[in-house]
Order: structure tokens, then sequence, then C-alpha cells
């Protein structure tokens, strides 16, 4: 059996998986990058080739940044590295034999590599309330992604709610493209900004990340969509698809609004599908109550020549991103003999420079948004937590009186996690029931064993493996 | 919910619960279908209650389509082709 061999197989081609292929590639490593969607560009730089191809006028209102990563997605291009787009991994060995499908249900295809990088970024963290599963509720990143990919726009009455940078961003990007937004709803809590000031001057040192933050709020504020501050608690209602919403702030009486869409936003967690079905270690990260791959500073994981680069370790933003993912390939590049230690320390200097200046506003960011304690944990018993198999958070608690008291405990008595999303909806949440239930920490608690395959495989794809 | 753009060239037809629809290439299931005006793309599997794309981004599974006969295709993930037949999953249970 001889399987294709690959010094470095990179998963995922967004901002960091296409700067680690580029960086791989100058050092002459034999690089084959695997994606999921259809394009480069990963989530944040979604449909960035076509954009600036078709939608040029589209292209230039999205900013300086996209034209960095249009340069990278160019270089990338011309890189020499094998890129197969729209391939999904299922299973990673422990001898990094890979095992990947793809989304036009043909046979599955292995191969190995000596070193993998896992970029597979950031997700929408889910966080469940009473009717989020009516058709009308979206992430806001997915009303994001329909305007990057399709150009389709958001009509009707339009609701966001949230909080963070990124629900900022995307509700200024729909107001500059002529959307009117009825109602701006935000959950952070009102003692959020006293508690980040101490973060304050270290942030400034990304003063441009401030600017551009007061910029964005400055024009949801005056754009003459309804405020309100300090929402608590959510609900989405109507009949087959969503009508209105109510909702409350602290212990006023609820309000409603009626509603077409509801865009969701409560910031972004590591994807850490992969690197927890390979058994890397991870850690949970208190601020941003998530757990995250324990990295170094080159992105190794607790798993030889198994590294992880941009916001599948810690959610960074784009312009890490791409820092990580020439990190990661220069210590690739030492291990597998192209350049020596000398050699990998003097190009990762200027890098490193900038990481340190690009994450001075973190610390900030990550006290400003806290997901906070009502968002985790549903008030509500009759919410449903996993959307697959429809539990709720009364069977969840119900299953931990019984005795259950980690995730891998509660999944075969309620079926959460059981469903084709494979918990990637629902693992947060559960972790969190679990520890408010038991009054513990969710490091106390722990996540759900992820097993292979992680991407749901039909029989008949999987005939012809080796 | 959605509004297409104007002046796009819709290029592919595809048939969805037997109508045929031109929509824009490169763009998926997903997005054509929106853009058509049908948010509602399934029933859920335990409760039967309507459900519909969510993450866009391969995430949710709630997205899932009978696509030229292959039950449980992540619409939100692939691509629109010239032909395309596209089926709701509306029983209750109907898993692959």
């Amino acid at each position: 059996m001889s399987l294709p061999q690959y010094d470095y197989v990179i998963i995922g081609a967004g901002p960091a998986g296409m700067a680690a292929a580029v960086e791989a590639r100058q050092h002459g490593l034999n690089v084959l990058v695997l994606d999921e969607q259809p394009a480069v560009g990963g989530q944040i730089y979604r449909n960035i080739e076509d954009l600036e191809e078709q939608r040029p006028d589209e292209f230039q209102k999205l900013g300086a940044d996209y034209q960095e990563a249009f340069e990278l997605a160019q270089r990338f291009r011309a890189s020499g590295a094998e890129y197969r787009p729209g391939r999904s991994i299922w299973q990673i060995d422990p001898d990094l034999t890979l095992y990947h499908i793809g989304q036009d249900g043909g046979p599955s295809e292995t191969c190995h590599a000596q070193r993998i990088l896992i970029a597979t970024g950031a997700m929408e963290r889910p966080m469940p309330f009473p009717g989020w599963t009516l058709p009308g509720v979206l992430a806001c990143t997915a009303a994001d992604v329909l305007y990057k990919s399709s150009g389709l726009l958001p009509r009707g009455e339009i609701v966001l709610l949230g909080s963070g940078p990124l629900l900022l961003l995307i509700a200024c990007r729909l107001l500059d493209a002529g959307v009117k937004i009825a109602a701006y709803l935000d959950t952070n809590p009102h003692l959020a900004p006293f508690q980040a000031l101490p973060y304050l001057p270290k942030a400034l040192r990304g003063h441009e990340y401030l600017r551009k933050g007061i910029a964005m709020l400055w024009q949801m504020f005056t754009s003459g969509a309804k405020v309100h501050l300090g929402v608590t608690g959510l609900e989405a209602d109507g009949e087959g698809h969503l009508q209105k919403v109510r909702f409350q702030q602290g212990s006023a009486p609820w309000k409603e609004l009626p509603a077409d869409l509801l865009l969701l936003h409560h910031g972004v967690v590591p994807n850490i599908q992969i690197t927890r079905q390979l058994g890397c270690e991870h850690t949970w990260y208190e601020k941003q109550r998530y757990w995250e791959p324990v990295l170094d500073q080159w992105g190794n994981t607790s798993i030889e020549n198994v590294a992880v680069a941009g916001d599948s370790g810690r959610v960074c933003g784009s312009a890490n991103s791409v820092l990580t993912g020439r990190l990661a390939a220069l210590e690739t590049a030492r291990a597998l003999g192209k350049i020596d230690l000398a050699q990998q320390t003097a190009l990762a200097a200027p890098l490193l420079k900038k990481q340190d200046q690009e994450l001075a506003i973190r610390p900030f960011l990550d006290t400003l948004f806290p997901p906070r304690h009502p968002w985790l944990v549903p008030k509500n018993e009759e919410t449903l937590v996993c959307r697959c198999e429809e539990v709720r958070v009364r069977e969840i608690r119900d299953a931990v009186r019984l005795g259950a008291l980690s995730p891998d405990r509660v999944k075969p008595m309620v079926r959460c996690g059981m469903g084709p999303c494979q918990a990637r909806m629902c693992g947060l949440t559960v972790s969190e029931i679990i520890a408010d239930e038991r009054q513990v920490s969710p490091a106390d608690v722990g996540y759900f064993r992820v097993r292979s395959p992680i991407k749901p495989v039909t029989l008949g794809q999987l005939t012809g493996v080796e | 919910m959605f509004q297409s753009p104007p002046n796009v060239a819709k290029t592919i037809q595809i048939t969805f619960e037997e109508k045929t629809y031109q929509v824009a290439p490169a763009q998926t299931v997903a997005a054509a279908l929106m853009g058509e005006g049908h948010l509602m793309l399934r029933k859920s599997l335990v409760s039967g209650e309507t459900r519909a794309a969510f993450c866009m981004m391969g995430i949710c599974f709630d997205c899932l389509l009978e696509i030229d006969g292959q039950p449980n295709q992540q619409s939100c993930m692939i691509q629109v082709r010239e032909g395309m037949n596209i089926q709701r999953q509306l029983k209750k249970g109907e898993c692959a």
C-alpha cells in the first residue's frame, strides 16, 4: 500500500493556512492544503478572490485588510502548494495518516504527512434560548457569509443580538450596504467596561483597533436602529418561522418586537474538533470560557508533529493568524531539516515582534466582552440545547442529578451530542450546564470525547479506503 | 427574508421541490435557495419542527437536503451545479 506522502499537510485555507503554506513552500517543503470550503479565504475572507474580480466596488468597501488578504491568496496560489478545496477530514491516525472526503459524495481518500498543521479557525459560540431553532434565526456570521458569497442582503424587520466586535463589524457592514436594522440588542454586562479598564493602557498599543471600534459604535448608535443595552433574556417566536422576539433587560418587564430575521453573536470559539479527535491536550480559557489546545510559541500541540495556527488555537484575529501560520511553518522547516535553529530564530524574530504588537489589545477585548451567565446556561429549563437530538436543559440537569457528572456520562442517557453535528453546537453548553448543576468549573467537568468519524461518512464513501 | 443582488447573471438552472429556478453560479445551494425566498429547508428528526440553515459554515447540520438523490447533504457547503435536483427532508426520523 503506498499512500500519497507529504512533508506538511495543512488543514484550512484561511489566513493561517495560506500563510503557513506560502512560508513552507519558501523552504522547499512538499505541501498539501485541504480545505472544507469551495474557495480560499476561510470564513473571514470568504470568497475573496471572486469578490475582488466580480464585485470590485464591494471589495473596496471591505477595507485595506481585504486587499492584504487578497495578496496573500495570490501568493498562496503561486506558491506551488497542492490545494484541494471542498475536502473534509473525518479521521487522523496517530501516525499522521489523514482520511478525507469530498462534498461531491466521492470515495474517501487517504494520505500521510510528516507534520500536520491544523488551521481550522473558529466558530460562533452557540448560546441557546427558546426559539433559536426557528427559521429566520441565524448566526450573524451566516448573514456575512451570504453577503460575501452571494451578495444576499437581509430585508424586513432585522434584529441583532449579542455582543463583541464582530457583531458590530457585521452590523456596520450591513448598514454600509444600505440595510435598515430595526433593533440592536446588546447583551454585554454593564460592569464589563470597568473590569476591562486595567487592560486599556496596553490596548492603546493597538490603537488602530480601538479607533475602528469607536467609529463602529458611533455608526451603530446614529443609524436609526433602536439600541437596547444590558439585555439578559430572549425568546424567539413564530409559526414555522420567526415572527417576533421578546427580550428582557435585568428585571424589567419583557418587551416584544416584530422580527423577520434575528442575527446572533456571542463571540467566536476555537474549532477544536480535529485536535480533540487526535487526543491533543486542551485547557479551559476562563476569560472567554472555551477550550483551547495547549500550544507553545510555534503552535506545537502535546502530540509530536501536530501543530495549530490561527483561531483554532486561541481566538486572536486574522492578522495574528497569519503570523502563527508562518511561525508554525518555520518550526516545520526546521524539524524537517530545511533550516537550522539559528535560521529559524532569525526568521521568527520579526514575526514575534509583530505578534506582540498584534496581541496587545486582546486582554482588553477578552475582558470587555465576557460570555455571561444567563446566556451560557439558559434559565428556561425547556430550552433546546442539542439541536440535532432536541435535548433540553432540564434533561441534562436531570441526568446530572442521577449521577452523570461529565458530558460523556450525560450523552448516552439523553443523546445530546449524538446527532450529525457531533456536539459542535451543544458541547460547550453541556459542559456549562453540568458545571452549573455541580457548582464547579467547566474545567473540572471536561468536554465530550470527540471520536472518528468527525464528519458523517457513508458506507459508500468508505469502500475503497485502504 | 434575504434579497438577491440586482444585475447578477443567473446562469444556472436548479430544481427545488419540482420547481425550476435560475440562480447565480459560484454559490452554495443553501444561499441560492435563500436568495429565492426559501428559508425553511427541512423538518427536525425528533419533533418535526421546521428548520433552516443556521451557521452557513458547515457546523450546525441544520441545512441538510436531499441533492440528486443523496440524502443529508450539507447544502451550505455544496456549490450549485447545472441541473441539480434538490428536495426537502420532511419526514420525522429521516436520516441515514
